[in-house]
């Protein structure tokens, strides 16, 4: 009759332009979609933060050229400071949702979340396409306002009513630049939900024989968690940016209180809920910080078992302790809110969760430590990177123990010392996260090797950097420096303007030294050494035993069979110092699953 | 283009496409490598990815009845009683009136698709009384709305209507989407392309939007 | 390249803790606390002070670990089989558990002991309450004069223009007549005081480094702090809650006086309204 059995996902490969490489249902052109988009969205980002901290530095610096981004924000190229704060946001906005979400989630994991599971593709590819679009559309309307009438928002990338909620009146970029922004996070939240849809489904249903869940390298579990966390942070975040923009549009008081004036002005709201947005906001927010990190954290274990030749210590206790952030991630949220006006027990109730969620941090990097000992560590940029990782993900981890206590909070609140910290434990930890990631998967993914003598260069460079941009930041929240101003004019912050400068010079070289990247990312694209074969570094995992770059099917005419774990480095008898994932040979050891 | 050092070895695809859905559920292949000591039995992935996408939409709906608490609880005094339209219960009998020939229509599918009995006409008529009864209850929402309009009540006129609004248009967009899904599978049935599982998951999809109305129905009557 | 990276680990964590342990950056800039004029500041600089000791000995451990390993296990020789972390996972999860465990705990239940002393105290009876409501981009302060009750504010009054800052009824609230609205804020020194907040328009917030109470205005709610002033000096009101174009500039002073001076400057404040 007729065939109604179900299949495995199946698409031929496109021929057209339009289908192979833009509306694309191919996951891994999808994931290098993502990529380019981060890689746009970072540089612009970037490029924020050294016009930021120029006007740090030097208050009445003319920035040359500053006016052609905006007439009525920097008059004789010298910032307004409601430009000051637009520019702000949008570092913040692009940087944790294009940048830092994106680039380690969605556009590696979609490049080889498949691959490491042994799949052709995702389960649902339509739903994908749909992903990167909406996304990508996302940021086109984000960016987008920064060419509106009064410019971008200046509200801050959390955006905290009922300064985003009582429109133009409140602020330049309050009005139109607030609705785009929350559009743009809408289609987000959209993109990223489908993008989780996907991730989840794809690890639980799309694993190629043999690949069972405990054989999935550290990568993927970190992919997969995230995107469980995704799943609950974006369907939280969407309702708060449909109420914030009906408050804006539709003059509904979800957030706005009674009584509230403005330049002699009575707005005409009443009895909404200012920390009703917080709730909702950082509902999503603390998660959000771990989307940021997990992925990192997945691709940096992934990196360095492959350098460290050796299995990592335990792998399960490495998953169970990633999955125990995430479901802590969601109890602790209340800790942005300490002095916030919530009810002060409520502040301790958030208190204690947050200093818990140091004992599953503390044991990831105790076994990564711990399986570092006794290894055979081969340095190459990507395990430079992911050594990195720990020392920073150490540094800016450690400060949270200081934030996690409401009383300390007290004095570090809204200060740089929080700007120091969430900069190192999830900006530049997750940079690293997807430097090593770059330099250790361009070979798959273009069948090129990257420059390793410029990519040594360009870690030395961020290492030291980002270490001199953000541990001053820490001392400068100590002595009471409130982040978020444009310009110091209180009498106890003047003296630490020197900090400032130093800060800025050193944001401004290494800023600078990312561009060592871009060239070698683009130049190693077309003209860099092609990669001598399928498994450059010696890896063990799916991706590895498949062509460069994989076919569109992902795996030819055989489709993979997995015979072991993951990470079958040195092992004792073997021909080779690895076995692949794919490959029958026996291995007795203690670590192979029964 | 490079060589590869190892020649993986792996299962031809014919052998592949054997295997509902092709997921590793605690298939271990044995060291020795015998393949037909393996079993597939994970499900086809639109059987688990509907569940993924129900819960997304229950914690969307979730966010918003705690907005609702929470903002009720900042403020009681602006809050006016509503009247529910009555037309809304009658909408409630309609979205569960589809949910039962969808669950009638389902078992025809099955029946048909073993064989049994039926020309396809049969279940394709329930299939099409399901749409019919999704897009009047759609229409039924919609005059609500415009019912409440004509007596002047808008979004802002009080935060009680606000969610009110918020809540059933938010509702009525998923249920577009389920309607969406529902003209695709009855298409996929007339060009005889349907699979179960994705019937399966578009009902399940359905009922969901049915008990997701009841539930804000209940909602909107206690606290509003 | 791996000795140097371990080298590089260690200099960044001893450079990092100099600060910290000096309390000044290069050019004599103190970096510490700044000093503590308030009778509840003393529990948070002594949780500062232990979180700043536990968290510096974990932060110093551990990258001095990490270095060593860098360095010890870059270079293994062609023959070399990697060897086991002696304890393997098991030892390190259940040291996680009993000292990091033990470290949160502790923090966590005398970190609540400073927290409660702040804020499950309810203030005197005899505190003295000033009222002070945050709007874009200035503090006003109010105080009741000598009926010691604060008239009702109205939104619909509120008036720059007419230096009405609080949209106070003076002709028909009796309560409003001898309030004292002023600019900067005042206090007798060694004195509760009770603070009512209010906010005008958006959020705000109210932070006195050295007087160690930092609370958000949140519009529609008014919350209220509570604090005793122990050194006679001026020191800087501001505002860390994200308001708009002028947040950076948004700050009044807070002058702590002697009773008698207080007095005096009150009664020149009331000749002013």
């Amino acid at each position: 009759m007729h065939d109604m059995s179900a299949h495995a996902v199946h698409h031929g490969a496109p021929t057209s332009f339009i289908r192979k490489h833009i509306f694309s249902l191919d996951h891994k052109v999808i994931g290098k979609q993502y990529y380019g988009m981060a890689l746009i969205a970072v540089l612009v980002g970037m490029v924020l933060s050294w016009i930021m901290r120029l006007h740090l530095g030097w208050g009445n610096l003319a920035i040359p050229g500053l006016h052609l981004l905006s007439k009525a924000g920097a008059p004789g190229d010298v910032m307004t400071p409601e430009y000051y704060l637009q520019l702000m946001t949008m570092h913040g906005t692009i940087m944790v949702f294009f940048v830092l979400t994106t680039a380690p989630f969605t556009a590696f994991g979609n490049y080889f979340l498949p691959i490491q599971t042994g799949a052709e593709d995702m389960p649902f590819p339509h739903f994908n396409m749909m992903s990167f679009w909406v996304t990508f559309s996302g940021f086109i309307v984000l960016m987008a306002s920064f060419f509106v009438s009064d410019g971008p928002t200046l509200g801050g990338w959390t955006q905290y009513a009922p300064l985003s909620a009582v429109g133009s009146v409140s602020g330049p970029g309050q009005g139109w630049g607030v609705v785009l922004w929350a559009i743009s996070i809408g289609l987000f939240c959209v993109g990223q939900l489908f993008g989780s849809l996907n991730f989840i489904t794809t690890t639980l249903d799309m694993r190629c024989k043999g690949m069972s869940l405990m054989r999935l390298p550290l990568s993927a579990w970190a992919w997969f968690i995230t995107s469980v966390m995704g799943l609950g942070a974006f369907a939280v975040l969407m309702p708060a940016v449909i109420l914030l923009i009906l408050d804006q549009v539709a003059g509904t008081s979800f957030f706005v209180a009674s009584n509230l004036v403005i330049n002699d002005q009575l707005l005409p709201h009443s009895g909404g809920s200012t920390l009703l947005w917080q709730h909702l906001f950082w509902f999503f927010g603390h998660p959000e910080v771990y989307i940021a990190l997990l992925p990192g954290m997945g691709i940096v274990s992934h990196v360095l078992v492959t350098s460290m030749r050796k299995p990592m210590l335990s792998h399960r206790v490495l998953i169970y302790s990633m999955g125990s952030l995430a479901v802590l991630s969601y109890m602790v949220y209340g800790h942005h809110m300490f002095v916030a006006g919530m009810n002060p027990i409520s502040s301790l109730a958030f208190s204690f969760p947050t200093l818990i969620i140091t004992i599953p941090s503390t044991i990831i990097v105790l076994i990564w430590l711990g399986s570092l000992y006794g290894s055979k560590l081969r340095i190459t940029s990507a395990s430079l990177f992911a050594l990195g990782f720990i020392s920073v993900f150490i540094s800016g981890g450690i400060s949270g123990f200081f934030l996690a206590q409401p009383s300390i909070d007290i004095m570090l609140h809204a200060t740089y010392f929080v700007v120091g910290h969430f900069h190192l434990v999830m900006a530049v930890a997750a940079m690293f996260g997807i430097f090593s990631g770059t330099y250790f998967w361009f070979p798959k993914m273009f069948g090129r090797m990257m420059n390793e003598p410029l990519g040594k260069i360009h870690f030395w460079c961020t290492f030291v950097g980002t270490y001199c941009i953000f541990m001053p930041f820490h001392y400068l929240g100590i002595a009471g420096n409130i982040r978020r101003y444009q310009a110091f004019t209180d009498d106890y912050l003047m003296p630490l303007i020197p900090v400032h400068r130093f800060i800025t010079v050193a944001a401004l070289f290494t800023g600078a030294a990312q561009l060592i990247f871009l060239y070698n990312l683009i130049y190693s694209r077309f003209k860099g050494p092609v990669a001598p074969n399928d498994n450059p570094w010696e890896g063990t995992s799916l991706e590895w035993s498949t062509a460069t770059p994989p076919p569109h099917n992902n795996w030819g005419d055989k489709m993979p069979v997995v015979y072991h774990d993951p990470y079958q480095y040195s092992v004792e008898g073997a021909k080779e110092d690895y076995i692949m994932q794919t490959s029958p040979e026996p291995v007795h050891s203690a670590d192979e699953e029964k | 283009m490079a060589t590869t050092v190892h020649e993986p070895p792996g299962v031809n695809r014919e052998q592949w496409s054997d295997s509902a859905g092709g997921g590793g559920w605690r298939n271990l292949v044995p060291a020795d490598g015998d393949l037909h000591k393996v079993k597939d039995h994970s499900p086809p992935p639109v059987s688990t990815g509907i569940w993924v996408a129900l819960a997304g939409i229950t914690m969307t709906f979730a966010a918003f009845t705690s907005a609702l608490i929470v903002r009720q609880g900042a403020s009681y005094t602006d809050w006016q009683h509503i009247t529910l339209p009555s037309v809304l219960y009658l909408n409630t009998l309609i979205i569960i009136a589809s949910s039962v020939t969808l669950e009638i229509s389902r078992r025809r599918v099955a029946a048909f698709m073993g064989g049994l009995k039926h020309r396809p006409e049969v279940p394709a008529r329930w299939l099409y009384l399901t749409l019919s009864l999704g897009l009047l209850f759609i229409a039924g929402q919609t005059f609500a709305w415009l019912q409440l309009r004509s007596q002047g009540i808008t979004l802002a006129t009080n935060i009680s209507y606000s969610f009110f609004y918020v809540l059933t248009v938010v509702h009525a967009l998923h249920l577009l989407g389920g309607i969406g899904g529902m003209a695709r599978v009855i298409g996929k049935f007339n060009h005889f392309a349907l699979k179960r599982s994705t019937l399966d998951a578009t009902s399940r999809y359905w009922h969901f939007m049915g008990v997701l109305w009841v539930y804000l129905l209940f909602l909107l009557w206690m606290k509003l | 390249m791996a000795k140097l990276l371990a080298v590089t680990i260690v200099i960044i964590a001893i450079l990092s803790a100099i600060p910290i342990i000096t309390h000044t950056w290069p050019g004599n800039i103190s970096v510490g606390l700044p000093q503590d004029i308030s009778t509840h500041g003393v529990l948070i600089d002594e949780q500062y002070a232990d979180t700043m000791l536990e968290a510096g000995i974990c932060f110093l451990i551990s990258q001095f670990v990490l270095a060593y390993f860098i360095w010890k296990f870059s270079q293994p020789k062609p023959g070399d089989k990697p060897r086991r972390f002696p304890g393997g996972a098991a030892g390190l999860v259940i040291a996680a558990f009993l000292l990091v465990g033990t470290e949160c705990l502790a923090l966590g239940v005398f970190g609540a002991k400073a927290w409660g002393n702040i804020y499950f105290t309810p203030p005197a009876a005899d505190s003295m309450p000033v009222q002070v409501q945050a709007g874009q981009f200035a503090f006003y302060f109010r105080y009741p004069g000598p009926d010691r009750k604060f008239g009702p504010l109205h939104a619909n009054l509120i008036s720059e223009a007419n230096a009405n800052f609080f949209g106070l009824d003076t002709t028909n609230d009796q309560d409003s007549k001898d309030d004292i609205v002023t600019a900067e804020m005042a206090i007798p020194v060694n004195r509760e005081i009770h603070l009512l907040m209010h906010s005008k328009d958006l959020g705000h917030s109210f932070f006195v480094p050295e007087l160690r109470i930092h609370q958000d205005f949140v519009p529609g709610l008014d919350l209220s702090v509570h604090f005793t002033a122990t050194k006679i000096g001026k020191y800087e009101i501001v505002c860390t809650q994200l308001c708009g174009l002028g947040h950076y500039n948004m700050k009044a002073y807070l002058e702590v006086m002697s009773q008698g001076d207080y007095d005096a400057w009150l009664k020149q404040q009331a000749a002013l309204q």
